[in-house]
């Protein structure tokens, strides 16, 4: 018997769990509460407010991503360098916070930054002036990083570990100084890792609400809160599909770029 | 391979047909499935019902309003009672989604106290299809070691003394319906002119505001980490049992009475089931240990009266007369309304 029946759970699975909802979606995106068929919705997002939470979602998950980048690389050059005893047990701590749960640790966030959180009592300690971080974009690209970090440095890592030491070894033999071993070999190697990590900072950092609710005080309004304010407060289901196809176009986009980007490469890490 | 699907299938419908077997057993009197708000009534008092009545309580809980609307008129599930507020449930009855009550069934209908029936007819005119569960009102919460006078108007929300020290209510109709009222106007305002004054004023007002919160204001304001925040009053209560320095007030101007009733949908399995659990929860012992466990005002006079003396005198939950009558319900607007709030609402945190 063919190993095709093995499949059928999962196809069942998409079908009720993927497909369905994504016609649904698109159901409401593109008719009014009376079923009618409109552009409204999608066209909507040109509206000053939605243009605005638009653009401030792309901007502080632009930041976002590239902060962890930052990060990310030198941490996984350092893994990479260490014994396999050592960076397993570092890379099991970067994982260990991810245990607990996401809505969780961005709470305790919000007690370590606010006004009489943590870090202003340990700054009054130090009678240094204290910081106003909470209910501001900046509070909420540290929630982001804080978030997301470990989806950047772990694919990174993994392109790392897979280079071939010869390579690197050969590079150094014919001359290359070690910058320009970093920038002709290893650098263009790790790209795919590089690139699957900004993916997956950039969509969730994208999409979220709940770091912008939590850590910014609902004081900075990101296309997910408005998204979320449509089906959860103003009971306007087709606004928010409309809003979230939008959203889901920019997704695509940037995955599109990321696969185009990635075309020489032999094979995909992780995605 | 095929022995071994074959198996597995005989076991899920097997499976299936043992979970169908167990849901419509139920307990010995049948059984009602509720949909109420969360932490909204003392899980004690749900196993109690369930062996006076011998009805068994399925028991759902929902966030908002706005969430249990789609689920209710999808008719997805067949609730028998739930718990909807005063706008939400004049929706339901225009949009005919609720039974009418048989009072027979439900003679415990005395003891919810006439100023409540009287307000409920704002939105049930009749008293045909609710029966009130928990009220209260919206006000301030304040802090007094951080203000420096005592506050009785709405009119410190835009004090820029207090910038930063301000938490308002994430909501539509509570943000607008505090400023209507501070402007003079209903909250219920359709008025498009009146509408868009008060969300100059709320731009007005948002730099001034430290967050725009709903559950949170209750931890921030016990951590003092503002002076003033924009509460419902059983929350209020919770607060200041934990911090003493916290007074709370209804403004001078007027504010939000709001009320949570208990309604029987249309498409109940079990209306008889339904009215008895009504009845059960409007009995003064078990309004009184549900305000114990959840603090919001309870409209069940000798419920009232069981409760301690310092408590009944306690105006944050049973505020005087002349308080209550300057207060408004709110009302169903219609759906173009609603999104025409959300859209000026959208405008204020999009600023």
């Amino acid at each position: 018997m063919s190993k095709k029946h093995l499949s059928i759970p999962y196809a069942v699975w998409m079908l009720i769990f993927v497909l369905i909802p994504l016609v649904l979606i698109l159901f409401y995106g593109f008719t009014t509460r009376d079923g009618a068929f409109t552009m409204d919705n999608i066209l909507s997002i040109a509206q000053p407010e939605h243009r605005k939470a638009l653009w401030l979602s792309f901007l502080l998950s632009f930041i976002s991503t590239a902060v962890c980048l930052l990060l990310s690389y030198p941490l996984a050059m350092i893994l990479n360098k260490m014994s396999v005893n050592q960076n397993s047990f570092i890379v099991f701590i970067f994982i260990l916070p991810m245990w607990m749960n996401f809505l969780l640790r961005t709470m305790a966030w919000q007690n370590i930054l606010e006004r009489n959180g943590i870090l202003n009592r340990i700054l009054e300690f130090f009678h240094l002036p204290a910081l106003n971080l909470i209910n501001t974009p900046y509070a909420i690209v540290l929630g982001m990083v804080y978030n997301f970090l470990p989806f950047m440095v772990l694919p990174i890592y993994n392109s790392l570990i897979r280079i071939d030491k010869d390579v690197i070894n050969a590079a150094h033999d014919l001359g290359a100084s070690n910058s320009y071993t970093f920038r002709k070999i290893i650098f263009p190697l790790t790209l795919p890792g590089v690139m699957s990590g900004i993916l997956m900072v950039f969509i969730p950092a994208m999409t979220t609400f709940v770091i912008s609710d939590l850590l910014g005080g609902g004081k900075i309004l990101l296309i997910g809160n408005v998204i979320e304010q449509e089906f959860k407060q103003a009971n306007n289901w087709n606004l928010g599909s409309g809003l979230s196809l939008v959203l889901m176009l920019f997704i695509v986009i940037s995955m599109i770029v990321d696969a185009v980007c990635n075309k020489d490469e032999e094979e995909r890490s992780l995605w | 391979m095929k022995k071994m699907i074959a198996l597995f299938l005989c076991l899920t419908l097997a499976a299936f047909g043992f979970t169908g077997c167990g849901s419509d057993k139920g307990g010995e009197n049948g059984e009602i499935t509720v949909y109420n708000w969360g932490e909204y009534i003392d899980p004690e008092v749900l196993t109690m019902f369930e062996e006076e009545t011998g009805i068994k309580v399925n028991y759902e809980e929902y966030e908002t309003n706005e969430i249990m609307y789609p689920k209710v008129k999808s008719e997805a599930v067949a609730y028998d009672v739930i718990f909807p507020s005063d706008y939400m449930i004049q929706k339901m009855i225009e949009e005919d989604m609720l039974a009418e009550l048989n009072y027979d069934n439900i003679p415990n209908i005395k003891n919810i106290g006439e100023s409540y029936l009287k307000s409920s007819e704002e939105f049930d005119p009749g008293n045909k299809y609710s029966v009130p569960y928990l009220w209260g009102t919206v006000g301030i919460l304040y802090n007094k070691t951080m203000v420096d006078e005592p506050i009785d108007s709405w009119s410190v929300l835009w004090d820029e003394k207090y910038s930063q020290d301000i938490l308002m209510q994430d909501s539509v109709r509570d943000a607008f319906g505090i400023t209507l009222k501070y402007l003079g106007y209903s909250l219920n305002s359709t008025d498009k002119t009146e509408l868009e004054e008060a969300k100059s004023l709320l731009i007005e007002q948002k730099p001034l505001v430290q967050a725009y919160v709903i559950d949170q204001v209750r931890d921030k304001m016990i951590g003092n980490e503002a002076a003033i925040g924009v509460i419902y009053s059983g929350e209020a209560l919770y607060c200041q049992r934990e911090n003493e320095d916290l007074e709370y007030v209804v403004p001078k101007e007027g504010s939000n009475v709001w009320i949570d009733s208990m309604v029987i949908p249309k498409n109940c399995k079990n209306k008889e089931g339904a009215e008895a659990f009504i009845n059960y929860l409007c009995e003064p012992e078990i309004a009184k240990m549900n305000f114990e466990y959840i603090t919001y005002s309870i409209p069940n006079e000798p419920g009232i009266e069981l409760l301690d003396q310092e408590i009944q005198d306690n105006k944050t939950c049973f505020p005087d007369e002349d308080v209550l009558e300057r207060c408004e319900t709110f009302q169903y607007l219609g759906t173009d309304m609603e999104e025409y709030y959300s859209e000026l609402w959208k405008e204020v945190k999009s600023q």
